[in-house]
């Protein structure tokens, strides 16, 4: 019971890490990045080829996996992405989609179309049974890095210039503008960071979720539940959301694993027609 | 977007591009090879087609007198493609056999064509039993699962594995292993203690695995497709089911030689049965998995390689056998009995059932060297698909 | 003039056919006799570009932005295969209509769901039913044969008289045939004082209602209508290949179609075809040329088409004006453009 909860939040913990830079982008600017998944991907094949062909420890190399997302996060955003703010959401689709499938035939032409597996070291595997409560080395892992990362967000957002900015950005982009924010500024730095992050989440589940070309379609699904039942207002819903999620799904699946599938769709159903703006969502002005 | 002139061009042009039928060339043989070279099951398609390219190459473009020309298409697994695909194959490009098939719904799909159209189908992957019996014109150099999860439950049994939770994939390839696994295991006095299905497309095994150890069976019985395996191992591990005793047992779709290096010391120890294994201890495969390993940029050949291969083989030699001659019932008629040395050993085609038939081996994945190797170490020889014995 | 006969004359107008629209169907009535040897693919096209079109009944038309279309789709995929398969009905046409009124039927009751929310709600709810069906027809395999697809589907002849071929010539122009009549009754329905309400609701709501427009009321109309139309694409699929698998449902179907039909442009009922075409070819060409990556191609295509676009617009800012104004287009989603 308590090994199904423990499994289940570090499943959501790690969605968490993986959408919450989507959750930002599309409640700031508005944006509809359903590449989002290319840059997780990254992370996780830089982490693939530092760990097991240049043997870059495991540790090392998740630091090493978040800057490589981010700066592909802020190359790709400044290059391409700011053509395409203005235009309709559909044409972000088409755009980002166009994305998608480059990068899943350019991974697959680089790396090949099997799953890739991080070499992970031997004390990172196994597991501790405290009190007959089964705890995965890894998941534990997995919680204190994503708890650290989550609180520290939430610390940047609340506590410095930086965080004001970009809330006050989030909620209105034109005062915001007109208060003398530089907001193409605060959201390039943002999309660079929740790019890293997704880099970050790549790098860390690639152990659990598997690593193939078509990760950015696999699990786009999963990240855009995130977003949509959290709300794109703050990051503290995403983060119940996909707690709630990673809880479901896992619980979903061993206790009724007939139905394993029917469950976090049902839930997101009953939650979107609950509360069209999300769990956590305020319904905004815009 | 206006761009309704950008878009009325294009289209002119495409469709007039389009519009140029492609001339069929004189005396050639073209094979249709439909493998799912994008999406999911890329990885199939990929080893088949490395395969297939390989035997051409070693072989020569040319057959009693004809060349030889594979035309390859992409179906992403998805079946409506692989049915169009094929029927496009056989009506504008005159194709004298369709091949490949990366999952059970392609093949069946394109199965109604076959006979109709009377074009030998080759299938070099799909497992299911049922899929020679769709169509009088398939053939196959692939495998049934039956074949080698009625060997695994024959060995369970006689090592004393008596309680075993099953996880299969949920589809037919899956529920086929079960299936057949269930049928002997329990004939001979071993007790499942539960059967879990997970969903085809699966993120996360761990909830089902915690499942199946929470059940503390001596074994878990587990068929995933190619290309999952992976995965399955690297959550077994996690569990910690390896440390608490339970045994992985199976069908070699799990210790898939295309993954075994990157699964991990967990998975030393497991016992499978399985058609092929890339150390599987003859000159004719040493060779293969060399010259594979060479041609692919050290890519291992696994056992959908060997369909592959085997399959082009099965092509040369019923071509050799009619002189060249396409018509369909000749080319089948050819295929039927033919007996030859594969890679993974001595191989024919059931003359009643159109499919294959050939040793399971039961390996136990060790480390050789520096690499993981499905070793194998006992040889159960020339078995027929047990399912289709049974109807009998 | 009376305001009332002024506005017949408006929609009179609206209805006219543009010289550009005959050529179009002119054009799809040439292929069934220039291209034989292609009418497989362009099945699968007129297939693909009915669905676009019932997306665009309700993405260009009413604004709801759809990610789980296949819903309808695959219910009126199986519909038509089991029909077929129990020998409940032997006739296609006939089965056509009852896959489009079973799939007609899920789209009302689900309707109600879509009301509230913002479009990323809709994307997601539409999208969860989508694949909630995807996971019913899989659990019930002894009806729909699950994972394996439905087997042993045998199609009559159409009306009794044209039995489906292997070169595909039958299904080709029963598919057209079928395209073209949904495409006049969706043509005319969207000329009518119906779909310029639709309009007005999709321009802005609020004001829709406040000028006494049911809003409610002509979204959940249109979301079944639309369901219809794709029920009825999906039984085509399974009448022309005589098959139907779980892929009908996925997620990836839905998201081609919405592709397809941005690729066309929305909002003027012949993006989803001419989005379809363009999209079919250039992947079927691609595939030819290489199978293992064509998608990188495509995906360019798509990333240039949109980058590119102000360029292109400036270059074809004349042809193309004139020809938004040949087929009687009017720019919804461009409305930055220059």
């Amino acid at each position: 019971m308590l090994t199904i909860l423990f499994d289940g939040i570090a499943y959501g913990m790690l969605l968490f890490v993986l959408a919450c830079g989507l959750a930002v982008t599309l409640g700031l600017m508005n944006f509809v990045n359903l590449a989002h998944g290319a840059f997780a991907m990254a992370g996780g094949y830089v982490t693939v080829v530092l760990v097991n062909r240049l043997g870059v420890p495991f540790l090392a190399a998740l630091p090493l996996a978040f800057l490589a997302s981010f700066v592909l996060g802020a190359l790709m955003e400044r290059t391409l992405y700011v053509h395409v703010y203005a235009k309709s959401h559909l044409e972000q689709v088409l755009f980002t989609i166009g994305l998608v499938f480059m990068s899943v035939a350019a991974v697959d032409y680089v790396m090949g179309s099997q799953q890739q597996f991080v070499g992970l070291p031997a004390a990172l595997q196994g597991r501790y049974d405290v009190l007959g409560v089964g705890i995965g080395k890894y998941r534990l892992l997995i919680i204190v890095i994503c708890g650290a990362l989550t609180a520290a967000l939430q610390l940047i957002l609340v506590g410095t210039r930086f965080g004001t900015r970009l809330r006050a950005a989030v909620d209105d982009r034109r005062v915001a503008r007109g208060l003398g924010i530089n907001v193409d500024a605060v959201f390039a730095v943002t999309f660079a960071v929740g790019s890293g992050l997704a880099g970050l989440g790549g790098a860390l589940g690639a152990e659990i979720l598997g690593l193939d070309p078509i990760f950015p379609l696999k699990f786009l699904i999963y990240f855009l539940i995130v977003v949509t039942v959290g709300g794109t207002s703050s990051i503290t819903g995403p983060f119940l959301a996909s707690l709630l999620l990673g809880i479901a799904d896992v619980a979903g699946k061993y206790y009724v694993p007939k139905l394993g599938a029917f469950v976090i769709y049902t839930i997101m159903i009953a939650v979107l027609i609950w509360r069209p703006q999300g769990l956590f969502g305020r319904v905004t002005a815009r | 977007m206006s761009r309704n002139g950008l878009v009325t061009a294009s289209a002119a042009i495409v469709l007039a591009l389009s519009a140029v039928d492609r001339a069929p060339a004189q005396d050639a043989v073209k094979i249709g090879l439909i493998l799912p070279m994008t999406g999911q099951q890329a990885s199939t398609g990929r080893q088949i087609d490395a395969a297939v390219r390989l035997y051409v190459q070693q072989n020569g473009a040319n057959v009693a007198g004809k060349k030889v020309e594979v035309i390859l298409k992409d179906d992403g697994a998805v079946p409506d493609n692989t049915k169009r695909l094929a029927q496009e194959l056989i009506v504008n490009d005159k194709v004298a056999f369709i091949a490949g098939f990366g999952v059970t719904p392609a093949a069946l799909a394109a199965a109604p064509l076959a006979t109709q159209a009377k074009v030998p189908e080759v299938i070099m992957a799909a497992g299911t039993s049922i899929i020679t019996e769709r169509s009088p014109y398939i053939v196959r150099t692939s495998f049934t699962l039956p074949q080698s999860s009625v060997i695994i439950a024959d060995w369970a049994v006689k090592n004393g594995i008596r309680k075993v939770v099953s996880i299969v994939s949920d589809y037919a390839p899956g529920i086929d292993s079960e299936t057949s696994f269930k049928e002997r295991f329990t004939a001979a006095g071993g007790q499942l203690v539960e059967a879990i299905r997970v969903p085809f497309q699966n993120p996360d095994f761990a909830p089902f695995l915690q499942r199946a150890r929470d059940a503390q069976p001596d074994a878990i019985f587990v068929f995933v497709p190619s290309g999952q395996g992976g995965a399955f191992v690297k959550q077994f591990a996690e569990r910690g089911l390896d440390k608490a005793g339970i045994k992985l047992i199976g069908p070699g779709d799990v210790t898939d030689d295309d993954l075994l290096n990157g699964m991990g010391d967990a998975v030393i120890g497991a016992v499978t049965a399985h058609l092929y294994s890339a150390a599987h201890p003859s000159d004719i495969n040493k060779a293969f998995v060399a010259a594979f390993k060479k041609a692919n940029a050290g890519m291992r050949p696994n056992f959908m390689a060997v369909g592959g291969y085997d399959g082009m083989h099965l092509i040369y030699a019923a071509l050799k056998k009619t002189n060249g001659a396409t018509e369909g019932d000749a080319l089948v008629g050819a295929m039927k009995g033919m007996a030859w040395e594969s890679p993974r050993g001595p191989i024919s085609i059931d003359p009643e059932t159109r499919d294959i038939v050939q040793n399971i081996y039961v390996r136990k994945v060790e480390k050789v060297g520096n690499e993981l190797y499905n070793v194998e170490f006992a040889t159960f020889e020339a078995v027929k698909d047990p399912a289709k014995a049974a109807k009998k | 003039m009376t305001l009332a006969a002024q506005v017949a004359r408006q929609l009179a107008a609206r209805a006219r056919w543009r010289p550009l629209e005959i050529v179009f169907w002119l054009a799809a009535l040439a292929s069934i006799f220039l291209l034989p040897s292609r009418h497989l693919i362009l099945t699968e096209i007129a297939i693909l570009g009915l669905f676009a079109l019932s997306l665009d009944l309700i993405l260009g038309y009413a604004g709801i932005l759809s990610l789980g279309h296949a819903a309808f789709f695959g219910l009126g995929a199986y519909a038509a295969g089991l029909l077929a398969k129990y020998g409940l009905v032997g006739e296609p046409v006939l089965a056509l209509f009852a896959a489009g009124l079973g799939a007609a039927a899920l789209g009302f009751v689900t309707s109600f769901l879509l009301l509230r929310g913002s479009d990323l709600t809709r994307l997601m709810v539409t999208l969860g039913i989508a694949l909630i069906l995807r996971e019913i027809a899989n659990r019930y395999d002894w009806l729909t044969g699950g994972a394996d697809g439905l087997q042993g589907i045998v199609i009559g002849p159409v009306l009794g008289a044209f039995a489906f071929d292997i070169a595909g010539h039958v299904a080709y122009v029963y598919s057209l045939s079928v395209l073209f009549l949904a495409f006049l009754a969706a043509r005319r329905l969207m000329n009518s004082p119906f779909g310029l309400s639709l309009r007005a609701i999709k321009g802005n709501s609020l004001r829709a209602s406040a000028i006494g427009i049911g809003v409610d009321a002509r979204l959940v109309a249109i979301y079944t209508i639309a369901a219809g139309y794709a029920g009825i694409a999906g039984a085509l699929l399974t009448q022309t290949t005589q098959f139907a698998s779980l892929d009908v449902f996925s997620f990836e179907r839905s998201a081609d179609v919405l592709l397809v039909l941005i690729l066309g442009g929305t909002g003027y009922l012949y993006g989803g075809l001419i989005g379809a075409v363009v999209f079919k070819l250039v992947q079927d060409a691609l595939i030819d040329v290489t199978a293992q990556y064509w998608q990188f191609w495509i995906g360019l295509v798509l990333v240039l088409i949109v980058l590119g676009g102000e360029r292109v617009k400036r270059l074809a800012a004349a042809a193309g004006g004139r020809i938004a104004r040949l087929v009687g287009r009017r720019p919804k989603l461009d409305a930055k453009a220059p």
